[in-house]
């Protein structure tokens, strides 16, 4: 990124050459992993060789949102933490255990992390950035990936609809079924692009600021059904975010689903690197154990 | 605009553009010192090292192209919010004032009601009020208490402005003088009959920009409605910032915004500028 300042025109087009790479790379990264032996790692990703934000190399500054949620951070917040729900740095949650299981790849010890509080709208403005990369289930879109650059996928999922037991939304069995219902969702997610073209509502959806206000408003009637991540879906239920609720059903997969990656600025050669940590923990099985521990694998009926 | 000479300033930039006699070469003057503070402004933010991509962010043509439609689409839900909103806050604002302005010791407690309402709803910000009743009053789980979101964000804005318009009738009320008051009670008019035919409508004239006034800042709250779930024109840029990571819909929402505002502050400068020759021209009718 820095070195390419010089000469607009040509960085657009190697920025835009980068994420056509980026882009081929995502959906083979797991048998590129698996082919190439997991010991050679080019020299660029060595120690000191990272683009750092912190200059001396000695640390990596990781951004997500506060509050952090379950499942994506987990364990609650230490005395004195200025975090709300869970604090990053207890490495648990999915989210958190994947972003030092990274930084462990790239020879950071844990204490080396460093957390920043990065509010969702705050991830892509112009000007130098207040991280290294960033997690916050970003889904990767291609209109996005002109604006910043992403990792590959470190978690895929589908949308799922949560509602309170025994209300007529909870019969619904296809997508159809659901167009008569008022949804809601939270602002700029995937999940209310995913009400918008596929479901079609009659109903113009709500949209809230965050997940507590999306909760109010299925708790209050204002909505009769949320659509959410399913991760985020069985701890709503589970956790009684909302009292009495159950996941209806997950959607099925439109365009292939919800791919989250980590943020980078435009162009940042530390993707490569962060790409190569992903690809060793796909194949050595660490992500799928990661999933495993913080990440509720129940079964929920598809909507078809 | 000072009180002097010079007061009406900002009412006067329409008729001095017109072109009347000595106002000419003044006019060449502001026009020509506007225009220089405007390109310094400008060369200032476009010769600045990030503007490139501050332009990119915030002035990207074809992100404007793209949304501007379903944000124009989204926007008329703020003008029918602020619309039926206006309504209920003229007459609900003007009966707290009346309540608060009844005589003697037999309607104190009416009194201290409307003194208590409106300080309570000037006190607490706007964006707490659509909070609280947004989500508290149809938790409430009664058959009768409404659960639509739209209908609690619209009254959370009657509530509060019914404060502020309340106090500006007040003040317009008492500055009608006791002797109309006493006039017209003495030739029979009943205190009802009073209030309804000499003290309101003088104080309602005498008021009108200020209301204005207070409109103009209730349009721009509209679009704290759409904490509680209704997607008008903020909301619909948020979306289209989130997936396209540019700020390019904010940028057209505040367009919208202006474009309503500006003609509402030019007809409160128009009805002050007209109010003032009105009154200056008093002395002598």
């Amino acid at each position: 990124m820095r070195l390419r300042r010089t000469g607009l025109a040509s960085a657009a087009t190697l920025v835009a050459l980068l994420a056509v790479v980026a882009a081929g790379c995502g959906s083979k990264s797991s048998e590129s992993a698996s082919s190439t032996s997991t010991t050679a790692s080019p020299t660029k990703c060595g120690p000191g060789q990272l683009n750092l934000l912190a200059r001396g190399g000695d640390q990596l500054t990781i951004g997500t949102d506060n509050p952090a949620y379950d499942p994506w951070f987990s364990g609650g917040t230490p005395k004195g933490s200025s975090w709300k729900y869970n604090d990053p740095t207890t490495q648990k949650g999915y989210e958190s255990a994947v972003a030092y299981a990274i930084a462990k790849q790239l020879g950071f010890t844990p204490a080396q992390v460093k957390w920043v509080v990065v509010p969702f709208e705050q991830l892509f403005k112009p000007g130098p950035k207040s991280y290294d990369f960033d997690v916050n289930e970003v889904s990767v879109t291609a209109a996005r990936k002109k604006v910043v650059t992403f990792s590959d996928s470190y978690y895929n999922t589908n949308q799922a609809l949560v509602a309170i037991k025994g209300t007529p939304i909870t019969k619904a069995k296809t997508l159809a079924d659901l167009k008569k219902y008022k949804l809601g969702a939270q602002v700029g997610t995937t999940s209310y692009d995913y009400i918008v073209k596929n479901i079609k509502p009659d109903k113009q959806p709500a949209v809230y600021n965050n997940s507590n206000d999306v909760n109010s408003g299925l708790k209050t009637g204002g909505i009769d059904g949320i659509v959410v991540d399913l991760p985020t879906a069985f701890i709503i239920v589970g956790a009684e975010e909302v009292p009495n609720s159950v996941v209806v059903g997950s959607f099925p997969a439109k365009g292939g689903g919800d791919h989250f990656g980590a943020v980078f600025a435009k162009g940042n050669s530390l993707v490569d690197c962060v790409n190569q940590a992903l690809a060793t923990l796909k194949s050595n099985g660490t992500l799928k154990q990661l999933q495993n521990k913080w990440i509720s694998n129940a079964g929920a009926p598809v909507l078809k | 605009m000072s009180i002097g000479p010079d007061r009406g300033r900002g009412s006067r930039i329409l008729t001095d553009l017109k072109g009347s006699g000595g106002g000419q070469r003044s006019v060449l003057i502001s026009l020509a010192s506007t225009l220089v503070l405007a390109v310094v402004i400008v060369a200032l933010v476009v010769t600045s090292p990030g503007w490139p991509a501050v332009k990119e962010a915030f002035f990207n043509r074809q992100v404007f192209e793209d949304n501007w439609r379903g944000i124009l689409d989204a926007f008329g839900l703020n003008i029918k919010i602020f619309l039926i909103a206006e309504v209920f806050i003229l007459v609900f604002a003007l009966f707290i004032a009346i309540l608060r302005g009844l005589p003697g010791p037999v309607f104190f407690p009416i009194r201290m009601l409307a003194i208590i309402y409106t300080d309570l709803f000037r006190g607490v910000p706007t964006i707490l009020v659509i909070y609280i009743l947004g989500f508290g009053a149809p938790a409430l789980q009664l058959s009768w208490v409404p659960v639509s979101p739209l209908f609690w964000g619209i009254a959370a804005l009657v509530l509060v402005y019914s404060a502020y318009v309340a106090e500006v009738y007040r003040a317009g009320i008492e500055s009608v003088h006791a002797s109309q008051e006493a006039a017209a009670r003495s030739l029979g008019l009943s205190r009802f009959k009073t209030l309804r035919f000499v003290i309101v409508p003088q104080a309602v004239r005498r008021v009108i920009p200020p209301l204005l006034n207070d409109f103009i800042g209730l349009t721009k709250d509209t679009a704290l409605v759409a904490l509680i779930g209704p997607v008008e024109a903020f909301r619909q840029s948020q979306i289209d910032v989130a997936a396209t990571f540019n700020y390019t819909p904010y940028v057209c929402t505040a367009i919208l915004f202006i474009l309503l505002t500006i003609p509402l502050a030019r007809l409160t400068d128009w009805l002050i500028a007209r109010q003032r020759s009105r009154q200056l021209a008093g002395g002598a009718r």
